[in-house]
């Protein structure tokens, strides 16, 4: 079992980080009338850990037997049935879904699941909760038509089922969601919490620590604790016993960004935006998310940039990740902002020195 | 009452009268109570105000817990699928006689049903799934006038939306319009008042007029925050608390970042935004609360104010068209930061 999950915190007294949210939870969840939940907050903060660990506040340890299983739904659209298909995790009390998978059919999803879920209501023996949790990940990436059509889902089937909830982006969600659920922020852990979490798991596994080693893996992170971590096994496998100098491994992806980042500043031309089209490929080839891709690429050039023109290029970096929203080919939009680095950049050179 | 029931469901009105505020929609609705003569009726306006309650209410009053089945259709975005199975749904529904007015266990009992199309401005048509996102759907509406008039005589619509100018004008001029406003500062600290003293919560001035003013009218959110934060909090609650469970951004971190576009300095601005997105607020939050602070902003000319709101204004819509968080907010603080030291907006080396 890798780290991230061999150390993820099982019950709310156990969190290391978050310890004021998880004391929190635990007295909202003693409440039968806890409110719908919304968590949300940066990648690798922390939230699915907590979500657990709430299910598991309110089920036991009932919570932790989940079967994955590949359902389809088939559903009545008006003039055809559609066959829906989706990976649900569930346990006697709650099911998970990502219904933003389905695409387009987003919405039949929910609305499947949700009264299915109010049709079978659990009659529990000891008569405890009355009702069943859906988890449902991802849901700024929910369309539109999919948020609008739990309001009032939510709304009528809230003695049977809560939802909780849980997102990166809450500008995505609808105001009518977001005024529907409690909104529990989960910040990034901020550098020394990331620390603490470390020296935990070095402890744990019986490992010498030089001084400043943690420390420096818990600097590249960008408070994001998944990484630290996963950088920290890293660590392990390709050096033990650690020592003081040994390098912190960078994430492949970054290191090509940072080369492109080069590539043009060094050359603006036709030529050399055909290679970096090819570079940009591959990290979409291998699944780094586009927007990763652009915001980074601008991270690198900020580095680079003289203070005139860094508001420039972050304006158009915004534009085009905006337009890549819209549009379907994210390289399109990566290339176009690519191309209108160089043509500024270039402008910039010839009128600076000629 | 069920112990498991939210707030929100727990203090919803039974009765049309208990709806607070929404004086004239009430006025025609007590009178469909005496006379149970009732015109089809369009109830617009936004999230929180009433509509749904008062819409479950009049029909529970006029036909009872027995007969609500058998008369009441409650349609709402998720059930929709679409226009052949809404007007299927319909015509089942409409299809069984109801025979004469006939008052039963005290209840009224009109000679018609009543169809309450929630949600009535995200109607789409399924079929052409690309255009749901942009096009609520013109032919489900269209197809509802007809079995609108069709039924017209064993039938009441109501339709529930947010958005009125969704709402093609055919249906639209069939109906009695009711706008339902945000409800004003008194009357939310009156109702919030009421819950504190049914579930023995105590909330000072300070904490009352702020769940008032975070809440904007909209009395589902402040019960669900209040909710939220005696759940939390325990029953003694604060303005801190309230804020905190709200989702607004606290006022220093609003500061922090304005003091940022103040300095001039980008990488320093560019570090507060990160810090930002990194602590997990909303950006569109953010959006709203700098707009606040701008208009306000002393120090600004008029100019300079109407060139950030602009921006404000752009980056929310590329937020809503799902754009990153990060880069709209950095592109904002940016622009803001030009505007502040009277830095021309056009670019120098944009070709
Ligand atoms: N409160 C905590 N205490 C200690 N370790 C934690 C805590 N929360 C998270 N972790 C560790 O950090 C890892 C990442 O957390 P988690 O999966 O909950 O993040 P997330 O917010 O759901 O991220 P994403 O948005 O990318 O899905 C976990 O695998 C766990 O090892
Ligand atoms: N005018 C009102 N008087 C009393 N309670 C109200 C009023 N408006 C809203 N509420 C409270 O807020 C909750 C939500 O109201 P309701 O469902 O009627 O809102 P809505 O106008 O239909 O909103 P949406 O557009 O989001 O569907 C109710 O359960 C009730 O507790
Ligand atoms: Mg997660
Ligand atoms: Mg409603």
């Amino acid at each position: 079992m890798l780290w991230v999950d061999k150390y993820r915190p099982k019950t709310l007294d156990h969190v290391t980080v978050h310890t004021d949210i998880a004391h929190n939870l635990k007295k909202l969840v003693k409440e039968q009338d806890c409110p719908h939940l919304l968590f949300y907050g940066p990648s690798g903060s922390g939230k699915k850990t907590l979500i657990m660990a709430v299910l598991r506040q309110m089920f036991g340890s009932g919570a932790e037997k989940v079967k994955v299983e590949n359902r389809t739904w088939k559903v009545d659209a008006g003039s055809r049935s559609l066959d829906i298909e989706l990976t649900t995790l569930s346990s006697t009390n709650h099911i998970e879904i990502s219904p933003s998978d389905a695409g387009f059919q987003d919405r039949y999803v929910v609305q499947e699941v949700i009264k299915e879920m109010a049709k079978n209501r659990p009659i529990d023996t000891k008569g405890k909760k009355g009702f069943k949790v859906l988890v449902l990940n991802d849901v700024d990436k929910l369309s539109r038509e999919a948020q609008h059509s739990l309001r009032r889902t939510m709304e009528k089937y809230s003695a049977y089922c809560r939802l909780i909830l849980c997102c990166n982006s809450s500008s995505r969600v609808t105001e009518a969601i977001r005024s529907r659920c409690l909104n529990v922020r989960i910040n990034a852990p901020s550098e020394e919490q990331i620390l603490d979490v470390l020296e935990l798991i070095g402890k744990k596994e019986g490992l010498q620590l030089p001084p400043g080693f943690a420390a420096r893996i818990a600097e590249k992170s960008n408070r994001n604790l998944r990484r630290a971590i996963l950088t920290f096994e890293t660590c392990r496998v390709q050096q033990y016993p650690f020592t003081s100098k040994q390098t912190i491994p960078p994430m492949d992806w970054e290191e090509h960004i940072s080369e492109i980042a080069s590539d043009i500043m060094k050359e603006q031309s036709p030529k050399r935006l055909f290679q970096v089209r090819g570079k940009l490929y591959d990290l979409l080839i291998n699944c780094i998310p586009p927007e990763m891709v652009l915001k980074r690429l601008l991270h690198e050039l900020l580095r680079k940039l003289d203070a005139e023109l860094k508001h420039e290029v972050c304006h158009w970096a915004a534009y085009y990740e905006h337009r890549m929203r819209l549009g379907q080919k994210a390289i399109f939009h990566i290339e176009a902002f690519v191309a209108k680095f160089m043509s500024i950049y270039k402008s910039f050179l010839i009128a600076t020195f000629g | 009452m069920q112990s498991s029931q939210q707030w929100v469901e727990k203090y919803r009105p039974r009765q049309v009268k208990d709806v607070a505020y929404q004086e004239e929609v009430i006025r025609v609705l007590t009178n469909t109570l005496e006379t149970g003569s009732c015109p089809h009726m369009l109830f617009y306006g936004p999230p929180g105000t009433g509509k749904t309650t008062t819409a479950l209410a009049i029909a529970r009053q006029l036909f009872g817990p027995e007969l609500y089945k058998s008369r009441v259709l409650e349609l709402n975005a998720s059930d929709d699928r679409g226009i052949n199975v809404v007007r299927t749904k319909i015509k089942d529904f409409a299809a069984v006689a109801v025979g004469t007015s006939k008052r039963k266990n005290g209840y009224l009992c009109p000679p018609f049903k009543i169809i309450v199309l929630d949600e009535a401005d995200s109607m789409t048509e399924d079929a052409q799934a690309l255009f749901a996102f942009t096009q609520p759907s013109i032919a489900v509406q269209n197809a509802l006038r007809r079995t609108m008039e069709t039924y017209s005589k064993v039938t009441r619509f109501f339709f529930i939306c947010n958005y009125v100018s969704r709402i093609i004008e055919p249906l639209a001029s069939r109906c009695a319009k009711f706008r339902f406003k945000p409800l004003s500062e008194v009357i939310m600290s009156s109702r919030i008042l009421y819950i504190c003293k049914e579930e023995g919560l105590y909330l000072d001035t300070a904490a009352l007029s702020t769940l008032s003013s975070i809440s904007h009218g909209d009395l589902r959110r402040a019960i669900t925050y209040l909710q939220s934060a005696a759940r939390l909090f325990g029953s003694s609650i604060s303005s801190e608390n309230l804020i905190s469970v709200s989702g607004v951004v606290p006022e220093k971190v609003v500061e922090a970042v304005l003091q940022a576009c103040r300095s001039g300095n980008f990488d320093f601005a560019n570090k507060e935004v990160n810090n930002f997105i990194a602590e997990g607020y909303p950006a569109s939050q953010m959006l709203t609360q700098l707009f606040e602070a701008i208009v306000e902003e002393n120090d600004l000319s008029d100019e300079q104010k109407a060139r950030i709101s602009k921006k404000l204004g752009e980056a929310d819509k590329c937020l809503v068209d799902g754009a990153d968080e990060y880069l709209q907010l950095l592109a904002v603080v940016s622009n803001t930061m030009k505007a502040f030291s009277n830095i021309p907006e056009e670019f120098a080396y944009e070709c």
